[in-house]
């Protein structure tokens, strides 16, 4: 990276899938890997089952916790729809995850709304490379649901030029003792997917 | 050794770091987090007062007794302590005595946007606002030390993306407490009767000399002086946005925002041929700089609502409102925020809504209600207003008020700013009814205590007000206490009490779905059976999380176009839907 380049990831899904545990993850680890990083997020509102979002954004020296538009590298999202919610903030080459799951909003429910359909597909003929994967089942295999977010940090985790071993580290000093296992599990099975 | 820190994680190291051991507050988004890392640290008094003035008074209180004291609160909370906050900038603070105000541009979680700069200067009171968590931390000591210089108190104001944001700190070795508790009688300058008011009124412009010389040399209003062609002068937050997208630029960071180093700034406009202003919200400093006869481009471009980012910089310097586009062009579902799943709040307004009533709501998560479908409430102003708004709206609305005037209150919420209301209420003779939604806890803000819990932020068990007695004691006859998420029941509970002459007071007992000492232990998943579903769409119509719609699922000798679906790994089996379902579905 060049002294003034910061790249920017998005996590992007709705309240309560471990969102903002998954970011701050990340950027331990990216601290752990010497770099300067800063991430934005809200807390409140949105964690009511409403829509999260969380700016990472890292190099040699980060000023804004927050990417303008056209700017993100990777985008890591956490419900399938939720893809699509953000995309003016992606460079046209940029990387995107996404949970396949589906989590219906109000309006799909009431009938107001339908549930977009081929998604994967218009991210694969907008952008560089789209990975889908179905991180809740893999999180079942892993153990539990709700390791989900550690299956979709597995898969960041491939794109990103951070060695395993420092997400693996962060990651046990990030859960009670009980759980890092299954964590572990689960982000080899992102790893793996 | 450095962290990664949120500047509310920052800003109780950095005052834990300077010695501080006293802090009072009300919970507010985005100033929660900073109580909330504070009461950790060793050897520190922290509480959740009742409310900000009161947080306000009882760390006035804490400082004239020598210590160094930390009110903290969001930026409407500080609207609430007003009345102490302008008049203990008259008498001074003895010890040292710091007032944060967390601000919200873009209303993430606010009534309002607006811009407590503008207390520092209306107070007299001066003001340090950080950019990162790094200067949190640094510039709550920094405030700290100012207080106790100029014996004032003194505003740190961040901003939700200064609060919220992570970033790398570095840290210190915490500061040894020294214990300078005593009584310092002094009657002239503590007691604010007129006559002595107006001498402590020309002391506050003495200090004002003082400070307006001190700014001019404080190391934190910042000059780097890079292209003289284009400069910005900007503060907090936006300084982090425009260096992202003008880092050539030549800056003035003004780390204090009141009052303003006049001579720096005349010293930046001489060696800087273009200068911008960028600042969220009000022309703040802007107005200021242009009353110095300085030059400066501000509002013109720039917007006066919502936070900025350094798009939005970027596009107003540059002229080009050509932002980035999405490729995908169709309307998107929005996913509001909503009720959690089992929240007692939804029975409440499910019931509610049936009743055709006028609502008054109030600040709390059950203002989410509003939304379609519940569209439970149809007034939300501030902390507290429910009930006085309620008494106001039926005795302006006579006989065609009668029965349909409701008010709606949580229990933190009343406990902070409802019980004089209540009282007037009670003492006017109101025909409204209000209802106060006790969760037992203080719930949009994250499980805070407060007196109706029965323990304290720092985890001791406490005097637990007992509402049905206390509403009884303001003068209340018409009281029921009721189980919200028992559908029938409250439906009774409110017709009857509509149907009353005078004040009425519903208390809806039950525990937040999301409290853990609540002692409520998540039921078995309901099931929707398939065979009964009639796909009338009635459950759907609470809104419930884990309850879906699945369509196409259709059955013969039925008009059914789908199903509901219950996910079993949200639902915790409170039971509301299936006390609604006609046909028996849900069980």
């Amino acid at each position: 990276m060049s002294d003034r380049e910061v790249k920017s990831i998005l996590f992007a899904g709705v309240g309560g899938q471990g969102i903002l545990r998954a970011s701050d993850i990340t950027c331990e680890v990216i601290m752990e890997a010497g770099f300067d990083v800063k991430k934005s997020e809200v807390h409140g509102m949105a964690q009511r089952g409403g829509c999260v979002t969380s700016h990472v954004r890292y190099g040699k020296k980060v000023y804004s916790p927050l990417a303008k538009t056209g700017s993100i590298q990777t985008l890591v999202s956490f419900e399938k729809m939720e893809s699509l919610r953000y995309l003016q903030f992606l460079r046209k080459d940029a990387a995107i995850i996404v949970n396949t799951e589906e989590i219906n909003p109000p309006a799909v429910n009431m009938g107001d709304d339908p549930y977009p359909e081929d998604i994967i597909g218009f991210l694969k003929n907008h952008y560089g490379k789209v990975i889908g994967l179905n991180a809740a089942e893999l999180a079942q295999k892993a153990g539990n649901i709700k390791t989900a977010n550690v299956v979709l940090l597995g898969a960041l985790s491939n794109l990103m030029n951070i060695d395993k071993s420092v997400w693996q580290d962060v990651i046990k000093k990030s859960f009670p003792e009980k759980l890092v296992k299954m964590n572990l599990a689960a982000f080899q099975m992102g790893i793996d997917a | 050794m450095k962290a990664l820190m949120s500047g509310n994680e920052a800003i109780a190291r950095g005052a834990y770091e300077a010695g501080v051991r006293f802090a009072a507050a009300y919970p507010g988004t985005p100033s929660t987090e900073i109580m909330e890392q504070f009461c950790k640290y060793e050897g520190v008094y922290a509480e959740w007062s009742t409310n900000e003035k009161v947080a306000v008074e009882v760390a006035i209180g804490a400082a004239l007794a020598g210590e160094k004291a930390m009110a903290v609160m969001k930026h409407v909370g500080v609207n609430v302590a007003a009345d102490p906050i302008f008049t203990v900038s008259y008498t001074g603070i003895n010890g040292a005595l710091v007032i944060v105000s967390a601000d919200d541009p873009s209303m993430h979680s606010s009534q309002n946007e607006q811009d407590n700069r503008n207390y520092a200067r209306f107070a007299k009171i001066p003001m340090l606002e950080p950019a990162d968590a790094d200067e949190a931390k640094q510039y709550i000591k920094l405030a700290f030390e100012i207080s106790a210089r100029f014996d004032t108190p003194v505003f740190l104001r961040s901003t939700t993306r200064v609060s919220h944001s992570k970033s790398v700190v570095h840290l210190d070795e915490p500061g040894k407490y020294e214990d300078k508790t005593g009584f310092v009688y002094n009657a002239q300058k503590y007691v604010m009767v007129p006559v002595n008011a107006r001498t402590q009124r020309v002391e506050v412009e003495k200090r004002e000399r003082l400070l307006n010389d001190f700014v001019e040399t404080f190391p934190e209003n910042k000059m780097e002086i890079n292209n003289p062609e284009v400069g910005i002068i900007t503060a907090g937050m936006p300084y982090n946005y425009s260096k992202e997208v003008f880092p050539d630029y030549s800056y003035l960071k003004l780390g204090m925002v009141y009052p303003l180093p006049e001579k720096m700034i005349r010293d930046f406009a001489s060696k800087v041929k273009k200068i911008y202003v960028v600042e969220e919200l009000d022309p703040y400093l802007e107005e200021q700089i242009k009353a110095l006869g300085v030059k400066v481009i501000g509002k013109e471009i720039f917007p006066y609502t919502n936070e900025f980012d350094p798009g939005v910089i970027k596009d107003a310097i540059e002229g080009n409102l050509q932002r980035a586009a999405s490729p995908y062009k169709e309307s998107l579902a929005a996913r509001p925020p909503n009720l959690c799943p089992g929240c007692p709040h939804r029975g409440l307004f499910y019931a509610l809504s049936k009743h055709k009533a006028y609502v008054h709501g109030d600040i709390g998560c059950y203002t989410l209600s509003y939304m379609k479908p519940l569209q439970g409430l149809h007034s939300c102003i501030c902390m507290g207003a429910s009930i006085g708004m309620a008494h106001g709206m039926s005795k302006a609305m006579k006989a065609k008020g009668k029965g349909k005037v409701v008010g709606v209150i949580g229990d933190s919420t009343f406990l902070h700013s409802g019980i004089t209301s209540l009282l007037n209420l009670a003492y006017n003779n109101s025909d409204a009814l209000i209802i106060i939604l006790d969760n037992s806890t203080t719930a949009m803000t994250g499980m805070q205590e407060h007196p109706g819990t029965g323990y304290t932020l720092m985890g001791k068990e406490a005097k637990k007000v007992n509402l049905k007695d206390l509403v009884s004691v303001l003068g209340i006859e018409n009281i029921e206490v009721i189980d919200p998420l028992d559908y029938k029941a409250t439906r009774s509970a409110i017709k009857e009490e509509l149907a009353k002459d005078g004040p009425s007071v519903i208390i809806a007992q039950r525990p937040c779905a999301l409290f853990k000492r609540g002692g409520i232990k998540p039921k078995p998943a309901l099931k929707v059976d398939t065979d009964k579903c009639e796909g009338c769409r009635s459950c759907i119509g609470l809104n419930c999380p884990p309850i879906a719609w699945k369509k196409g699922v259709t059955k013969e000798g039925s008009k059914r176009k789908g199903v509901s679906y219950i996910d079993a790994a949200l639902c915790n089996g409170c039971g509301l839907c299936a006390q609604i379902c006609k046909f028996g579905a849900i069980s």
